[in-house]
């Protein structure tokens, strides 16, 4: 907390001299040594810890690419492909940045979905929420930008598709996708902006993490409670070496898997199509962002209807901006006082609904709009012969098994030259992951708006008086020693 | 105005002017930096210099087509068949999502007359920009022209949007017929 006294005293005379010019070690010590941290975190709030090593991967490894990379059309795949061949080690760095990207989303969602659970961005924490929340978007961008770099299939035209977003703007929307592309298309201009614009948003990350962290130091961090902080002395432990250690746990655990994936499944997070050269003139059959983008991408093709003056693109554009704009808003749309999912049994109801909608979200946008959600329950397809009778289209149905193909042929060969028959097989209707997508949409909006009227009429469990009570309460004393572990 | 709590007199009205003044300048100067810094991103001008192309549509096969890049951008010229022909100008215009009649989507030669069997469209779906595929990729989707494989939208043997998420058909660029078998497409 702000408020807590400086428990550094220079030792040395070099400190002591430093200490009066600038009091770097003193800061330090303040925030990352005797920082009292509520005493009851448990390993849901280890995501701090992980995301800054993330983010230092991540630039330390990206720095170095840049040293082999070359941002042009004609340079960049075969660049790309020097680095994972050639270059010492590249294959390495190259898999730690690629995976590292995944990896960082990983810890970001669950770092959020914790945030989300414990009401960590009610008051007094909303600024330091929504500095989270712009620290996501600005890693989301990073991640787009970056996926473009390799200049391979996946990377063009997942950029034309993102970039066409920004076109569907009214009034501005074409002048900001010109400036994106700086030209008509995406091209060599536009593959250098990209690469200048992806790396420096790291560092402006890194700005943003140092306001996150100093936010978060001013009240403080929340805790599975929700009770703030009374009393320092019982409620809180000094950060170091209580939580550099159980952090330093963490991290050593995330790096174990982020190395499975390194070194066991390097490519299975990404797309084959991404080993195919950008090609503007073949579009692959199916374009797919990353993983962690897939939530948003469902929600964006999940409108395909018009809304008035609003057309489906349009409304599909609006519709995901607005799945990351409502977190902004979020510590305002939640009515209720009680931070902690813990004392909340409805709303902690509707929060494990909002997870599997998410994830539900992912798988939505991972699949094919039009295909079957259960392709077992979706009938045959059925024939139709179309024809023109003086000019009118007409079709002709059939359904059934086999024996149909004949009648169809039978029905075509008996039609009158000119009616220009043909026939085609159309899918059974069926309840596609374009109708799941537009449900779980209304459903992810639907989260937050429950959580405004939740608020206004639940009955929260009774909670703790303080931390230190809570801790008390869940360890029943055996000895008759009252005094907490430490 | 003055006041005197000082040995010498401070006058407000000639600091205002200062700050005002001074303030204007930064202002000025900032404000012209960034229209540099905004205009930078635009197409660069050998960008927008190669943006037209002479295309010879006597090399397209019936039935098939060909695309072209134009500064990055794909274009579709396609030799139609007669049946294709006739199939883009029996459909009832009224009853399309974006009402066009086939003629209205072709350009004229030098002589006023159309050729009906070459025609030229964008090549970006007016959805999210994919580029479809069409019968060199053995698919013209359900209309007989062209199938966009990202969100499924169909287009027919005009271009024209039938079915699916796009909002308007296939964009008849800006071209004109050099020659008989030469078009100039231009951005």
């Amino acid at each position: 907390m702000s408020g807590h006294e400086s428990k550094y005293t220079p030792n040395s005379a070099f400190e002591r001299w430093l200490d009066t010019r600038l009091p770097i070690i003193r800061f330090a010590n303040d925030t990352m040594i005797t920082f009292p941290t509520p005493k009851n975190l448990n390993y849901w709030y280890i995501f701090g810890a992980i995301l800054a090593v993330c983010l230092v991967i991540q630039i330390v490894t990206g720095v170095i690419l840049a040293m082999h990379y070359e941002a042009s059309v004609d340079g960049a795949f075969a660049s790309v492909e020097r680095i994972m061949r050639d270059v010492p080690y590249g294959w390495l760095l190259r898999y730690i940045h690629a995976n590292g990207a995944s990896m960082f989303f990983l810890a970001v969602y669950l770092h959020m979905f914790r945030g989300l659970y414990y009401g960590s961005y009610k008051a007094p924490r909303e600024v330091l929420w929504i500095i989270g929340c712009v620290i996501y978007l600005l890693m989301m961008a990073t991640a787009f930008l970056g996926y473009m770099l390799p200049w391979g299939q996946m990377s063009y035209h997942g950029s034309n598709v993102i970039t066409g977003l920004f076109g569907a703007i009214p009034l501005v929307g074409e002048s900001i996708q010109t400036w994106l592309m700086g030209g008509p298309s995406i091209g060599n201009q536009t593959l250098q902006r990209f690469f200048s614009l992806h790396y420096l948003l790291p560092f402006m990350i890194a700005a943003a993490v140092a306001l996150h962290v100093w936010a978060l130091h001013v009240p403080g961090n929340t805790n599975p409670t929700g009770v703030e902080v009374k009393d320092i002395e019982k409620d809180t432990v000094p950060f170091h070496p209580y939580y550099t250690v159980k952090d330093a746990f963490g991290v050593v655990i995330f790096l174990i898997m982020f190395a499975v994936f390194v070194f066991y499944a390097p490519g299975v997070l990404g797309h084959a199509d991404n080993y195919i050269e950008a090609n503007a003139l073949v579009t692959p059959a199916h374009i797919v962002p990353e993983w962690y983008l897939l939530p948003f991408y469902a929600i964006l093709r999940a409108i395909t209807f018009d809304l008035g003056p609003i057309d489906a693109k349009l409304l599909g554009v609006i519709f995901m901006f607005a799945a990351i704009a409502v977190l902004f808003v979020l510590p305002w749309l939640d009515t209720s006082k009680v931070k902690s999912m813990r004392y909340r049994p409805v709303a902690r109801q509707f929060f494990f609904g909002f997870v599997v909608v998410c994830f539900l979200l992912g798988w939505c946008g991972a699949a094919n709009p039009d295909d079957a959600v259960i392709p077992a329950l979706q009938g045959n397809p059925s024939l139709v012969v179309s024809y023109t009778v003086d000019g009118a289209p007409a079709t002709n149905t059939y359904k059934g098994g086999d024996e149909v193909f004949e009648q169809a042929k039978a029905f075509m060969a008996s039609l009158p030259a000119g009616t220009n028959p043909s026939l085609a097989a159309v899918p059974a209707p069926t309840f596609a992951f374009r109708h799941l997508s537009l449900i779980l949409t209304f459903l992810y909006f639907g989260y937050f708006a429950a959580l405004f009227f939740i608020g206004l009429t639940e009955k929260p469990k009774a909670l703790p008086e303080s931390i230190h009570k809570s801790v008390l309460k869940r360890k029943p004393k055996e000895t008759g020693n009252a005094v907490p572990a430490e | 105005m003055t006041t005197e709590t000082h040995a010498e007199a401070v006058d407000e009205d000639r600091r205002n002017f200062i700050h005002i003044a001074t303030g204007s300048v930064a202002l000025g100067g900032v404000a012209m930096f960034a229209w540099t810094l905004v205009d930078q991103w635009n197409p660069a001008a050998d960008t927008r210099a190669a943006s037209a192309l002479d295309v010879d549509v006597s090399k397209v096969p019936l039935g098939g087509e060909i695309r072209i890049l134009i500064g990055g951008k794909p274009f579709f010229v396609r030799h139609r068949t007669p049946a294709e022909i006739s199939a883009a100008e029996s459909v009832n215009i009224a009853m399309l999502p974006d009402p066009e009649s086939d003629e209205a989507r072709l350009r004229p030669k030098a002589d006023g007359s159309l050729n009906k069997a070459i025609l030229v469209t964008s090549g970006s779906c007016t959805h999210l920009g994919c580029v479809p595929v069409g019968p060199s990729q053995g698919n013209t989707g359900d209309y007989g022209g062209w199938y966009c494989p990202c969100h499924g939208s169909h287009y027919d043997t005009s271009g024209r949007i039938r079915k699916g998420p796009a909002p308007s058909n296939l964009p008849v660029p800006n071209y004109r017929w050099v020659s008989d078998s030469v078009v100039n497409i231009s951005l």
